[in-house]
């Protein structure tokens, strides 16, 4: 399953939602979620532990326009707006967690 | 939106004779522009222009009249940094006219 | 028109990242218009707020107006109290060096006291 986030994670609890919810799938981070993406903020040791049971995506796009393209934490995968689209393709469902 | 015909080439405006794509502005649709609005462009008045078009490079804003009044004084010296001076030039406003033909959007905040 | 005991403390208190919502968006706007009104104005920026102020932002990607060299513009328009909670900034890992404006970093007690002083605070 595919989850999609758009939430900051120091501001929403989207993420922390989905983190604990879901056991395993893909999860994509998009929008303001993009910073969960990000090294040296408060979340990301849990990002980093949900790597195990996870694979990250995020979609460069928004982590350029944020300012953040230099601080991709090392194994999230980047993708573009082609690479969003195959993702939901490739699942066989998908949740967007608003 | 409108169109506007410079060169045989058409560009979009907005109702008010605003350029639409800030990338289309080049100085014969500058020219265009100004004599739409009955202003006959010297050196004084392409320096306005030019200045806007920098400042504009910069911030990704028009600037208020006050503003823009403050900071063509300090580059431009005080004799030009005053509203008589700008008006004289733009008589419908530095920030509203200037900016039109500049293909600036109009200064945030402007009426 | 302003005289001395006209003039009100403003603050204007950006919690919101960028791009995802309009809010940072709005109060910059808010903040350009009302500058011409001389007040006395300053500008907070707390928890993702501090976000708005990253530099290196490039927007092409998302076809979106990249509006943050326009903070940059706010000395011209006399608006030159730039606020940035310190908790914030570490909670993000970022630094003054990171922000593409000068800004004053207070920890949380002492922005708390500054907004205590405040005749309108407008929270965004």
């Amino acid at each position: 399953m595919l989850h999609i986030i758009n939430k900051s994670p120091l501001t929403n609890s989207s993420l922390d939602s989905c983190l604990r919810v879901a056991q395993s799938g893909d999860i994509l981070l998009i929008e303001d979620a993009v910073y969960a993406a990000t090294f040296g903020n408060a979340f990301e040791g849990k990002i980093r532990e949900a790597m195990g049971r996870f694979k990250i995506y995020v979609l460069q796009p928004d982590l350029e326009a944020r300012g953040f393209a230099d601080r991709i934490i090392a194994g999230v995968l980047p993708v573009d707006y082609g690479g969003f689209v195959d993702l939901t393709t490739t699942n066989k469902n998908c949740q967007s967690w608003l | 939106m409108s169109n506007i015909e410079v060169d045989g080439k058409s560009y979009e405006t907005d109702e008010e004779g605003y350029l639409v794509n800030l990338a289309d502005w080049n100085k014969d649709i500058a020219n265009y522009i100004a004599k739409t609005e009955s202003v006959d462009m010297t050196d004084q008045h392409w320096e306005v222009i030019n200045f806007l078009r920098e400042y504009f490079e910069e911030y990704q804003i028009a600037p208020a009249v006050r503003v823009l009044t403050k900071a063509i004084g300090k580059k431009l010296g005080a004799d030009k940094g005053n509203s008589e001076y700008l008006y004289g030039l733009f008589p419908y406003g530095p920030g509203k006219q200037a900016c039109k033909i500049a293909g600036l959007p109009k200064p945030t905040g402007c009426v | 028109m302003s005289e001395g005991n006209n003039i009100k403390k403003f603050m204007f208190v950006n919690r919101k990242a960028p791009y995802g919502t309009i809010y940072a968006l709005e109060a910059l706007e808010v903040v350009l218009i009302t500058a011409a009104f001389d007040q006395n104005v300053s500008l907070v920026f707390l928890d993702d707020g501090v976000y708005q102020l990253k530099k290196a932002q490039q927007t092409k990607g998302i076809e979106t107006k990249n509006f943050s060299p326009a903070y940059r513009a706010l000395e011209g328009y006399d608006v030159e109290k730039l606020y940035v909670e310190k908790e914030s900034l570490e909670a993000r890992g970022l630094t003054e060096a990171d922000l593409l404006v000068d800004v004053i970093v207070l920890g949380c007690k002492e922005l708390g006291e500054l907004m205590d002083q405040q005749d309108v605070v407008l929270s965004f």
